[in-house]
């Protein structure tokens, strides 16, 4: 309530633009913050797994599927030409959103999961020998590893891994070190979900290109919070999850245009070929090529109304926001006694990790929900990275525009109580 | 006599109507679960889960070889008491007994049920699952 004054800045501040938000205006377009969880308000603080839709994105859906909805790419009448053109004018949306040069760089794909499967099957697959080497992070999500081993099992390349600092940094040293003449691909993720890191993307990819190695960077966690250009990051692959970007569950793939033409398709089926016989098979372009079967239409639609929305907040005020939600669950957490926050980079996005003396995450997560404080505990599936800071687990905070410090107050509360039932 | 814990718990749970109450039970049950002999804690007695560790054994009993102990751990406390529950539902009991028992219901009763519900994901749901198993094959 009060959250929205609080960060509002003085009007006198002209120079700089203005990056304020109406967060009570705000909320009221998602409809699922208004909800009750065990008779007490939702707080809603698990953005990094799933991000709630506002009312754009519910009612895109919905008007489509009352409207316009048919099979695309195939069909003569005017219910699949009107769908086509919402498909692909969602495609163009995800384009401006990652400021690709072409909307044939877009793919769709189920999340981010499938596209990293993607690249690691048909980019690295193509371009991967014995004794090559794939280079990642000991922070990434198990998405972002198992691809990998995966293709290393198949093609008898090794996979390299960069380490961590005990902050949740990379190490850009040890990074540069295990570039070698063998290195063949770089997967590093944006930003860390278990940790909130911001990696230094545009370093890393600066180094790999030196070598003429490609670099996929996983957005998952990064497309929520910041603006992405591909262009200048000049990154080969990038990937994001619709879902986390207050979309439905449809992913995108970004790759540059030669990397995607030379790739053999990912999977066969309809809508990616030009002609099929049973004597040879054309493809078709991209990115059609590597969109078997039909999509989920209503999905993409409904990303696009998200990148709509989105955008019409502006993501410089998103992360302004954000990164005073940051500085102030930091604060407020770090006055807890018996609290540690695992993860402490001088650069993060709206993610706090902490572990508690003597209370597994599970405990605190149960005590949470009865407060209808909604948290993610767990490995969040960086097994790797939970051994690197030895725990088991950690119970994370994180945030979205839509939160408020109200919200934040009441984690801690709710972790204070936490902490006096299991005294 | 175990099913006279659970009708005991039943009424305690009775008197108190706040949750917070009823957890701090859970977790004093938890506190004092019958400890496990670490050496019985190995990979084939952990029983995986995404959130918390649980790590169960079952065995015939000493005195009466028709009936079942279980021996379970873990490191969540919530977990652990959760687990004393199951143990007054299940152990010391006969495979028939075992397959009679509607643990759903007795959870429900509790208002616990949602630690039964398979998208928590933990170490919890997983060792119910197993000692199901354990009853159908056997």
């Amino acid at each position: 309530m009060n959250s929205a004054t609080r960060i509002e800045q003085p009007e006198s501040a002209a120079a700089a633009p203005d990056l304020t938000l109406d967060v009570e205006r705000i909320r009221n377009d998602f409809p699922i913050l208004k909800q009750t969880v065990h008779g007490k308000p939702l707080a809603y603080l698990d953005n990094a797994a799933s991000a709630q839709k506002p009312q754009a994105v519910i009612d895109a859906i919905s008007e489509a599927a009352s409207t316009c909805y048919a099979n695309i790419h195939r069909g003569v009448h005017r219910l699949s030409e009107l769908s086509t053109s919402a498909h692909e004018a969602a495609r163009e949306k995800a384009r401006a959103f990652l400021n690709a040069a072409s909307a044939k760089e877009i793919v769709f794909v189920r999340n981010a999961t499938e596209g990293i499967n993607l690249v690691a099957s048909s980019f690295g697959g193509h371009v991967l020998h014995k004794d090559d080497e794939i280079l990642i992070t000991h922070m990434e999500h198990h998405s972002n590893i198992v691809p990998w081993q995966l293709l290393c099992e198949k093609t008898g390349a090794r996979l390299v891994v960069a380490p961590v600092t005990d902050e949740g940094e990379l190490d850009m040293l040890a990074f540069g070190d295990r570039i070698t003449s063998r290195t063949r691909m770089i997967a590093v993720n944006h930003v860390s979900n278990a940790l909130g890191t911001i990696n230094p993307v545009k370093r890393i990819i600066g180094l790999a290109h030196a070598q003429a190695i490609p670099v996929l960077l996983d957005g998952a966690q990064a497309a929520p919070h910041m603006a992405i250009d591909v262009q200048d990051l000049d990154c080969d692959f990038y990937v994001f999850s619709g879902h986390k970007v207050f979309g439905p569950c449809v992913g995108v793939l970004y790759g540059k245009k030669d990397h995607l033409e030379a790739m053999p398709p990912y999977m066969g089926g309809g809508d990616m070929i030009l002609s099929v016989s049973f004597e040879k098979t054309l493809f078709n372009d991209i990115p059609y090529k590597f969109e078997a079967g039909t999509p989920d239409i209503l999905g993409a639609i409904g990303l696009g109304a998200a990148l709509d929305y989105v955008q019409s907040i502006g993501l410089d005020r998103i992360a302004a926001r954000e990164q005073d939600l940051l500085r102030y669950a930091t604060e407020t957490l770090s006055a807890i006694p018996g609290l540690k926050i695992v993860g402490t980079a001088a650069e993060k996005a709206a993610v706090v990790s902490f572990v508690i003396d003597g209370i597994h995450p599970h405990d605190i997560g149960t005590i949470l929900d009865r407060e209808g404080v909604a948290v993610r505990t767990g490995h969040h599936c960086t097994q790797p990275l939970m051994d690197r800071f030895n725990v088991p687990a950690t119970a994370r905070a994180s945030m979205a525009f839509y939160n408020t410090h109200d919200e934040i107050g009441r984690l801690a509360s709710a972790i204070q109580k936490t902490i006096r039932m299991f005294a | 006599m175990t099913t006279n814990k659970l009708d005991h718990l039943y009424e305690t749970f009775e008197i108190l109507d706040d949750w917070e109450e009823r957890y701090r039970v859970i977790i004093d049950l938890g506190r004092h679960l019958p400890p496990m002999d670490e050496a019985l804690k190995t990979e084939e007695t952990k029983v995986r889960g995404c959130l918390s560790q649980v790590w169960m054994v079952t065995r015939v009993s000493d005195d009466d070889p028709v009936r079942y102990e279980i021996i379970a751990d873990s490191d969540a406390h919530i977990v652990k008491g959760l687990i004393a529950i199951l143990l007054m539902a299940y152990s010391g009991k006969t495979l028939d007994e075992i397959r009679s028992v509607d643990i759903d219901a007795v959870f429900e009763k509790l208002g616990l049920d949602q630690h039964l519900s398979p998208n928590r994901r933990n170490g919890f749901y997983s060792m119910v699952e197993r000692i199901r198993t354990l009853s159908a094959v056997t």
